[in-house]
């Protein structure tokens, strides 16, 4: 192919830049209006430079809300489904790959398979009931176990063990190595692309959740962080768009360093499900 | 031997833990949701009175119910439409040889960390009806100042638009992925033979990332149906007059406000419905993802 000559580079570039801004300027918007005080906000022409009042939108939203409290309670439940997810997937993928067939193979991996179709809403209201019925209705236990199960997780394990030549585990069993020895010693830290990358998935996804948590808590002290933002929003007429943006900021922070951290797993992950 | 171990309960023991997951919080909560469907549900006793199909009767014959109808099939077009043709762009721009693209695909996938209801919080800041950044140029651009607040069809236009935001590094990341595996002998064997820039798009790339479209397609259209939730609570509450009353939002409305659960699950089962068309699409297309293997 010939290379692109220097006007048609930069054009290029700059039509990505403007993608990009596209993409990053609300976000940095958000920052700065969070670091602005009531009146500055109200200002005409809209004042670009950051102002002074992060630390003291953030101590407002915290006070009004319980940010702190909120933010425990989301960091619990996205690192316990994470983790819960990641060691079931990983558990049900081994079992799929490196076990002689054994009765109900088939029937079990369809049941995994079904967990997509099978989102949320479509169940919601007997899930509300058998929340009651536990005794689990605004506790720790209705944000997490329910969310275990993983098909993508499953499916994602699965398809990258079956790259990994038989050889390997022969090996290992001629050895003596048990079947768990193996999964723990060898699998996992080969798997650690794959594991990062559903870490991150798993994490932003229930981070981010917002309807199961509002539906089945009912307690200030069980919200999660994003309701904590709708409770912000509602708390006045005129919205206080720096202390709501505090609040924002504080809930973006922590899936947006997990993304920063991540995203080459994430990428190389969905590289390798493409090549198959 | 084939790398397998022998163990006959040991695979057992692995599963159960997903199983049971599976059974008891997805297999039969959707079954009985399907059973509640059938009942009028008293809100005070939790009785349960046997009803046929007369929730289905009525949802579909409801103006509300058909109005969300239509309104989540907008919003998915909307969503679909320009989240895949512009990432697409994106995704073809960035795939040359450039330099700071590893900068670019960073900085798109930056509001994929979002969640819905951070994202519908930052668009309704920036159209804010009277500091919003947004609304300045226009009526900066227009000398007319739009409030989506009161106007129903521009409130639906920013909720596409702030869940497409959402969306776009995502797709470009899949796209991107796509477009690496295309063989570059193709594109240049079309070159030689004459094929402009346009043609080479139309005739080699795009059918060769019609599964990765089509696996977008997908993606995008669950998205609208079923993540959306948050950024309407957060951002419209359903309105200004019903005008971004979606589906989700109506279940949500009706089992959870109104405590009509038979009248919620029968919801559900419709919903049902529509995730099982797309799925059972995917996975027939999924079939045929061997282009280029």
């Amino acid at each position: 192919m010939a290379r692109p000559g220097r006007g048609r580079v930069l054009l290029v570039h700059a039509l990505l830049v403007g993608a990009t801004l596209v993409s990053v300027f609300p976000i940095l918007y958000a920052l700065q209006v969070s670091t602005l005080s009531f009146q500055e906000v109200f200002v005409f022409p809209p004042k670009l430079t950051p102002g002074r009042e992060f630390l003291d939108n953030l101590d407002r939203a915290w006070e009004r809300v319980g940010l702190g409290r909120l933010l425990a309670n989301s960091a619990i439940i996205a690192l316990s489904v994470a983790f819960g997810k990641i060691c079931l997937s990983v558990l049900a993928a081994f079992a799929f790959t490196y076990f002689r067939n054994f009765r109900g193979k088939g029937l079990f991996f369809v049941l995994i398979l079904i967990t997509h179709m099978l989102p949320l809403p479509v169940r919601i209201v007997p899930m509300f009931q058998l929340m009651q019925n536990f005794g689990w209705v605004n506790s720790y236990q209705a944000l997490t176990i329910p969310f275990f199960a993983s098909a993508t997780g499953t499916l994602l394990f699965r398809q990258f063990f079956l790259t990994i030549p038989p050889a390997l585990s022969d090996a290992a069993r001629v050895d003596g190595a048990g079947p768990l020895r193996f999964l723990l010693r060898i699998l996992l830290p080969l798997s650690v692309n794959n594991l990062a990358a559903l870490f991150m998935v798993e994490f932003l996804y229930m981070w981010n959740e917002y309807l199961w948590p509002l539906i089945i808590t009912n307690s200030d002290d069980m919200r999660v962080v994003q309701v904590g933002i709708k409770m912000l929003v509602a708390t006045d007429a005129q919205a206080e768009w720096n202390v709501i943006m505090a609040g924002v900021v504080a809930a973006m922070v922590p899936p947006l360093v997990i993304l920063l951290l991540l995203q080459r797993s994430f990428v190389r992950s969905i590289a390798l499900g493409q090549e198959k | 031997m084939e790398g397998k171990f022998p163990n006959r309960i040991l695979p057992y023991v692995l599963l159960f833990p997903s199983i049971a997951v599976v059974v008891i919080f997805l297999i039969f909560p959707s079954v009985q949701a399907l059973r509640l469907s059938f009942f009028e549900v008293s809100p005070f006793t939790g009785r349960g009175t046997f009803v046929g199909l007369a929730n289905f009767r009525e949802l579909l014959s409801s103006e509300l119910y058909r109005h969300s109808l239509s309104i989540t099939l907008l919003l998915a077009t909307g969503i679909v439409g320009i989240g895949i043709s512009v990432s697409l762009a994106v995704a073809v721009l960035a795939n040359q040889p450039l330099r700071g693209l590893g900068v670019y695909r960073v900085a798109l996938l930056w509001p994929y960390a979002l969640s819905p209801a951070v994202a519908g919080t930052i668009w309704a800041l920036l159209f804010d009806p009277s500091t919003g950044p947004t609304t300045l140029l226009i009526r900066a651009v227009t000398g007319f100042s739009p409030n989506w607040m009161m106007s129903g069809g521009y409130a639906l236009w920013i909720t596409v638009m702030a869940a497409a935001w959402k969306m776009l590094g995502f797709n470009v990341v899949f796209f991107l992925a796509g477009l690496q595996a295309v063989p570059r002998e193709y594109r240049e064997a079309a070159e030689v033979d004459g094929a402009g820039a346009a043609g080479v798009f139309w005739r080699i790339t795009f059918p060769i990332l019609s599964p990765v479209t089509f696996f977008l397609f997908v993606m995008n259209s669950l998205y609208a149906f079923f993540e959306l939730f948050g950024l309407i609570d957060v951002m419209t509450q359903g309105g200004p007059g019903g005008a971004t009353d979606i589906l989700i939002y109506r279940l949500y409305q009706d089992a959870f406000i109104s405590a009509r659960w038979g009248m919620g699950s029968a919801q559900s089962i419709l919903l049902f419905v529509m995730v099982g068309v797309l799925t059972l699409l995917q996975f027939r297309f999924a079939g045929r993802r061997v282009f280029y293997g």
